[in-house]
């Protein structure tokens, strides 16, 4: 069930208007962080959902750019600006460096997701061990406040700028529906062998998602730089990265043009429920999502956005008389 | 136990927030109640890699506020309490960060502790963005009063002064002793501490005729020191120098003592578990005759010593954790007393003209540039007789050092 | 640098503590064998064995040696349940379900633990826990020589039970061929649920033997996935031989690497391996075509 482009656009056009009705800093940051995490979502979305290339390990992907985008400033003094774009590059340079490496061997489904893993690790360990990157120091960029250091003294502006990112991934997903490159996608994720066997380039196929899925999550890393002002390796290569990179649209709806954006509200409001209830022990938020991924998995496997047709189509049997 | 007067608030985001955030649909300012309370962040990593020294840090402060509340609050603002309110860093930086925009939004006068250097680097700037005043309870690194946030205060010393301290110390006493150590091995955690600390020995040791074989950093926490003592083992340094946490430098303390790896001193510089009272009574053997340049109280004055018995009786062991926290969280006071308001910018300029002398450490005259009180001052000590004893400067000192460690 | 002197003990080291990685992965191995189930959680359960050993020996004072009777059966139990409840209904038996599954077990027991028990580091200190072995060349830590020795008995052990027992009849029959196993009245279902009970069983076994020598902390799970993979992909999956080895070789690997390059960057070594052997050889030294 293809989204048509109203339906893309239109929640996107909402959110836009929201700074001017929201003038709380607590709910501008809430709404920053759900289309951050839609933004990395989506990403994951891209090569998993649409690609059926599931990986366990997208954080090399946003690592390497949220890297990318603090050293090119703090050591080339490159505008800020710049840099995001910059990660998005080396973002997709990971991307076609795993990707290449990984399809040319011809790992598939838990193989793929192991190695992606396994990369994500080696690049943490190296980030962790190189005075280059800060070692275990993390890097630090220093406080400006000013546009055009990609430091906004309002959060308005920070908004501005995830909500134009997460505009330009759902873009891209809408575009992925509705175009042959990801019809040729699709049906690399159906049936490999059956796609070679129309004529599919299936390496090539794959190699693009990941390289536009690793740009999506480099650029992700930036905000990420930009917005907290501190970067070290386990932020950019740790394991929550690639967990929530991918619980996002697994809950809300793998494979579909707003699933992200539902699953990142979902886990956003989640947490900061679950926040509330225990006054901010660690640890419950994850044991919840954790909790909701093995219920979707089990009882909603297209995700929380597949909810809607569900009930009504229960809603309908019923009517007409069946169980 | 005695009576609280205070009350200590656990953050909860949707709660006061939440408020705040309909507030802000229905009415464009925020009513602030009358101030009869001046809200205090206090923030420590009580879980996590650092958790015992979170945990110290934060019972420190809050015996100080618990004092300041029982003596009648601030009296120029009317005898208003210190309403600490409290949260855990969880030795993660990011999680540090939120808390701070937390305590922006719940409208905090100011803001006490980190104690981790790599947890103050970044809260500090966080708070800096909101002007509101930070006093550092711990965090050694000087790049956190060199970066030029103005509304950062630390009273202790930072490294740069351990470091100047230390070698002198060891310049001193190694001369003593007919200089027998001419070699030494640096171990270090990879944080910020850690690396700058080893990389201003690395720099200094030479010019006082000590060859560094090797500078070891690893990571915290790390659990298995094996290789790295297998590495001393082989090198044979006359004197092996930690820079680390506590959970580490006792881990490597008892390693070696396990491989049989014996130095002619262990000579800590800021080390993390040296100058410990928990370290020595649960680990005697291993922690005899190790030297140690740190955070000390006066060991002369009254008042240092009823805060220990105190501390004590809680039945916590007097770490600097503990005093340093205590001390910050009092120099706060003193500049809330002076500023005779919770405005941000008012406490901020109280404590940059700060000269408080109502504390019971070491140091010269308090007397802040670029927001590090010059009066801070280090101590050498050395665990003697299953007790830490202060063995440099002079002054202060209650024992001779013992160097060589007997064979 | 690279004298027999320090070498020879980071080895031993290595090795004992590549027997209990041996350990961890044989329950691993044996999981995918007969269930085809890259089982993600494997760590987490690891964890809460120690955690399990951990509080037996500060609440009850067990010594985890001791406490082996008490945390196989418990961990038996739990991974029977496991399997036989959340993992075959969850995943509908759909292949990348079951990973997912897993996975998020393992999202849920990690962050429980982080919850219940906060992030701080949990050693025990029995009375021999510091005490050595002399080698002669090097002094070895008494609980390391234990957990070497324990886990070499209990591959035996294992390797008895699959060879010699009816059950490990059926579970060498289920994981050969499901139908004809099915059609010659194995109860699917039922050896299914023992054959992850066992594998899980080896976890707690494991535990008892590492705490002594090690730690816990909610993340300790995370980073014994990736070791109990590796050591299982090195090995082939499948294969006890296999794991056995594998264990050894990735101890040693470990050691070394920290030895030679230092506590930060000496984990790649095991990494390197485990990417190497996923793009070029990746049914490992014994293993047969998944």
């Amino acid at each position: 069930m293809k989204t048509p482009a109203i339906a893309a656009a239109a929640p996107l056009l909402a959110l836009a208007a929201l700074p001017l009705l929201l003038h709380s800093d607590f709910w501008l940051h809430f709404a920053i962080m759900t289309l951050y995490l839609a933004l990395l979502g989506q990403a994951w979305n891209l090569l998993g959902g649409y690609g059926g290339q599931r990986s366990f390990g997208h954080a090399a992907f946003f690592g390497t750019g949220a890297y990318a985008a603090a050293l090119l400033q703090l050591d080339f003094a490159i505008n800020p600006w710049a840099c995001m774009v910059l990660a998005g590059g080396f973002g997709a340079g990971a991307g076609a460096f795993l990707g290449a490496l990984s399809f040319r061997y011809g790992l598939r489904g838990s193989y793929f997701a192991l190695v992606t893993l396994a990369f994500a690790e080696v690049f943490r360990i190296v980030a962790d061990s190189v005075p280059f990157t800060g070692a275990g120091v993390g890097l630090q960029i220093a406080l400006k406040e000013s546009v055009a250091d990609f430091q906004f003294p309002e959060k308005s502006g920070f908004y501005a700028v995830i909500l134009a990112l997460t505009a330009i991934a759902t873009a891209l997903a809408w575009w992925i529906e509705n175009s042959r490159f990801g019809a040729a996608l699709v049906a690399v994720r159906e049936n490999e062998d059956a796609a070679r066997a129309l004529g599919i380039d299936v390496d090539r196929t794959k190699l693009w998602a990941i390289t536009l899925s690793g740009a999506l999550s480099g650029c992700a890393g930036s905000f990420y730089v930009q917005y907290f002002l501190y970067l070290d390796p386990r932020i950019a290569y740790g394991v929550e990265v690639s967990v929530t990179a991918l619980l996002v649209p697994l809950i809300g709806g793998v494979g579909t043009v707003l699933g992200p954006l539902v699953g990142a509200l979902a886990l956003r409001a989640l947490n900061e429920a679950s926040s509330a209830m225990t006054g901010g022990a660690p640890g419950l938020n994850l044991v919840l999502y954790g909790a909701l991924l093995i219920v979707i998995l089990a009882l909603l496997p297209d995700g929380l956005i597949s909810l809607g047709t569900r009930l009504r189509r229960a809603g309908r049997l019923s009517a007409l008389g069946h169980a | 136990m005695p009576r609280h007067h205070w009350s200590v608030t656990r953050r909860r985001v949707l709660g006061s927030a939440g408020a705040a955030a309909i507030a802000a649909i229905a009415a464009p300012a925020i009513l602030r109640a009358q101030a009869k309370t001046v809200k205090v962040g206090i923030i420590h990593p009580v879980t996590g890699g650092v958790s015992y020294s979170g945990t110290q840090s934060r019972a420190g402060a809050l015996m100080a506020v618990e004092d300041v509340n029982a003596r009648g609050g601030i009296k120029s603002l009317g005898g208003a309490t210190i309403e600490g309110l409290i949260s855990d860093a969880q030795s993660k930086v990011d999680v540090a960060v939120s808390e701070i925009e937390k305590y922006n939004e719940a409208g905090v006068s100011a803001i006490l502790g980190g104690y981790a250097s790599f947890i103050c680097m970044a809260t500090t700037q966080a708070a800096a963005k909101h002007g509101i005043p930070y006093v550092v309870d711990v965090g050694t690194d000087d790049r956190i009063v060199s970066g030029g946030l103005t509304n950062t205060f630390r009273f202790s010393p930072g490294y740069g002064v351990f470091v100047g301290t230390a070698v002198s110390a060891l310049r001193d006493i190694n001369a003593a002793a007919g200089n027998p150590a001419k070699t030494a091995i640096v171990v270090h955690e990879d944080s910020a501490f850690g690396t700058g600390t080893a990389g201003l020995l690395a720099k200094e040791l030479p010019g006082i005729g000590i060859e560094v074989f090797e500078v070891i950093k690893h990571p915290t926490p790390t659990l298995d020191f094996s290789n790295i003592v297998l590495t001393i083992k082989a090198k044979k340094p006359d004197i092996v120098i930690p820079a680390n946490y506590y959970n580490e430098y006792v881990l490597l303390a008892r390693t070696m003592l396990q491989q049989k790896v014996r130095p002619k001193a262990i000579y800590s510089v800021l080390g993390g578990g040296a100058s410990q009272y928990k370290f020595v009574k649960e680990f005697p053997e291993a922690a005899q005759y190790i030297m140690d340049c740190n955070h000390w109280y006066n060991p002369k004055n009254p008042a240092a010593l009823a805060l220990k018995k105190r501390t004590e009786e809680k039945g916590l062991f007097y770490t600097y954790e503990v005093f340093l926290n205590y001390t910050a969280a009092m120099l706060l006071a003193d500049a809330l007393e002076r500023a005779a308001s919770s405005e941000r910018a008012k406490i901020t300029e109280a404590l940059a003209a700060s000269t408080w002398a109502g504390h019971f450490m070491p140091y010269g005259p308090t007397k802040f540039e670029h927001g590090q009180n010059t009066g801070a001052r280090a101590v050498n000590l050395q665990v003697q007789d299953n007790d830490i004893k202060v063995i440099l400067p002079a002054e202060f000192a209650n024992a001779k050092p013992v160097f060589p460690v007997p064979a | 640098m690279l004298d027999f002197d320090i070498l020879l003990p980071a080895i031993l080291n290595g090795l004992s503590t590549g027997a209990v990685y041996a350990l961890v992965a044989l329950g691993l191995t044996l999981i995918y064998g007969v269930l085809h189930i890259v089982n993600f959680a494997h760590g987490s359960l690891l964890m809460l064995a120690l955690y399990g050993v951990y509080f037996l020996y500060t609440l009850l004072g067990v010594d985890p040696f001791a406490a082996l009777p008490v945390v196989v059966p418990a961990m038996f139990a739990l991974g029977y349940a496991l399997q036989r409840t959340v993992i075959a209904t969850a995943s509908h038996g759909r292949e990348e379900n079951i990973l997912l599954v897993t996975l998020g077990l393992s999202i849920i027991i990690d962050n429980l633990a982080l919850y219940l028990w906060s992030a701080d580091t949990r050693t025990i200190n029995p009375s021999y826990g510091f005490s050595t072995v002399d080698f002669g060349i090097a002094f070895i830590a008494v609980p390391k020589v234990v957990s070497f020795a324990g886990a070499l008995v209990a591959t035996g052990l294992l390797w008895l039970l699959i060879r010699r027992s009816d059950l490990g009849k059926a579970i060498r029959a289920l994981a050969r061929e499901r139908r004809g196993a099915e059609l010659v009245g194995v109860d699917v279902d039922h050896v299914y649920a023992m054959s992850f009970g066992i594998g899980i069983a080896c976890v707690g076994a494991a535990a008892c033997l590492l705490l002594p020598s090690y730690y816990v902390h909610p993340g300790v799970g995370e980073s014994f996935v990736v070791i109990a993979f590796t050591v299982v992909v090195l090995g082939g999956m499948g294969s006890f031989a296999g794991a056995l080895l594998g264990g050894f070789i990735i101890g040693v690997t470990e050691s070394l690497g920290g030895l030679l390059l230092g506590e930060n960057l000496g984990r790649i070594g095991v990494f390197a391996i485990f990417i190497a052997i996923l793009l070029l050889r990746p049914t490992g030294l014994f293993g047969q075509r998944a």
